[in-house]
């Protein structure tokens, strides 16, 4: 028979299991506040140096491709961080970072990233600029939330504040870049603190 | 049927099996290389494990093809699931009273 010890045992190994089994956890701190760093970046040189400004949803802009690059630049940091630490995590952790879980919760965030994406390109061709920052906020919040069904919960609540910030984006459009700034830089990197603060110490 | 807590035991002795049903208790199915990949066992090992699951009827398998490659999905059937929770409930039956 076995004893209460190895049933003690046996509930950890079972619960560890349940949860490696449905949630995503090799992602660490790290990547959002790499992911909020390039964001903010982007948004200053953005708003600095390229004079981007959007004030109204009808902005024309005539320097679309440079824009364009930039946020391509940005999007590739924070993607490039996001693999990379998961794959060091899921090393240190002896697992794999590309298993059923991380699958699944990367083809839930895609269908709202794929929608939105060809939104925003519609939206560019219509030089509606100004609408953006904060439908990227909306669907990137959308994402999120799905994601957050297959990892720690602290990424639902994060792609909530995002929604939140991109609807009230969409009330004060002349406020522009600032909202996307405070969503994609400020609360990544937020999470990223509190994540590595909670869970990595 | 009742199942005697000695048959449950019988089945869950063994870590790899209570892995297997852990895994599937909280996914809907899963093929042979996920459930390798979780439980970090090797190919025959884990078969002879899945054969002795699937024996007690506590998990079943869809064989289809992907792509013109056998794909095994492996599912909890309702007896399992049944099992699995007694086992649970017995496990911290077992705790509380030797607390």
């Amino acid at each position: 028979m076995k004893d209460q010890q190895d049933y003690i045992q046996d509930i950890a190994e079972i619960r560890s299991m349940m949860e490696r089994s449905s949630k995503f956890l090799s992602l660490s701190g790290w990547a959002g506040i790499i992911a909020g760093m390039a964001a903010l970046a982007g948004a200053a040189i953005a708003h600095f140096v390229m004079d981007f400004r959007p004030d109204e949803i009808l902005y024309p802009y005539p320097d679309l491709t440079t824009l364009i690059w930039l946020s391509l630049g940005v999007l590739i940091i924070a993607l490039v961080g996001a693999i990379f630490d998961s794959y060091r995590k899921a090393g240190k952790r002896d697992e794999k970072a590309w298993n059923p879980t991380s699958r699944k919760m990367l083809s839930s965030m895609s269908v709202p990233l794929f929608a939105g994406g060809f939104l925003i390109v519609i939206l560019i061709s219509r030089s509606l600029l100004g609408l953006i920052a904060p439908l990227t906020l909306l669907f990137y919040g959308l994402s999120l939330f799905n994601a957050g069904f297959y990892t720690v919960k602290e990424v639902r609540i994060m792609g909530l504040i995002q929604m939140l910030l991109g609807l009230l984006n969409l009330t004060f459009i002349e406020f522009g870049l600032l909202f996307w700034a405070l969503g994609f830089g400020l609360v990544h990197i937020l999470y990223g603190i509190f994540m590595h603060l909670r869970y990595e110490r | 049927m009742k199942i005697s807590f000695d048959d449950l035991h019988k089945a869950f002795e063994s870590r790899v099996r209570l892995g297997i049903m852990s895994a599937l208790a909280v996914n809907d199915s899963l093929d042979f290389t996920a459930l390798k990949e979780f439980l970090n066992v090797t190919d025959g090992n884990l078969a002879t494990h899945i054969k002795k699951l699937e024996k007690e009827d506590f998990v079943e398998v869809q064989k289809s093809f992907i792509d013109n490659k056998p794909n095994t999905r492996y599912s909890m059937t309702p007896e399992g699931r049944k099992a699995f929770n007694d086992y649970l409930n017995v496990m911290e039956q077992i705790i509380n009273t030797q607390k």
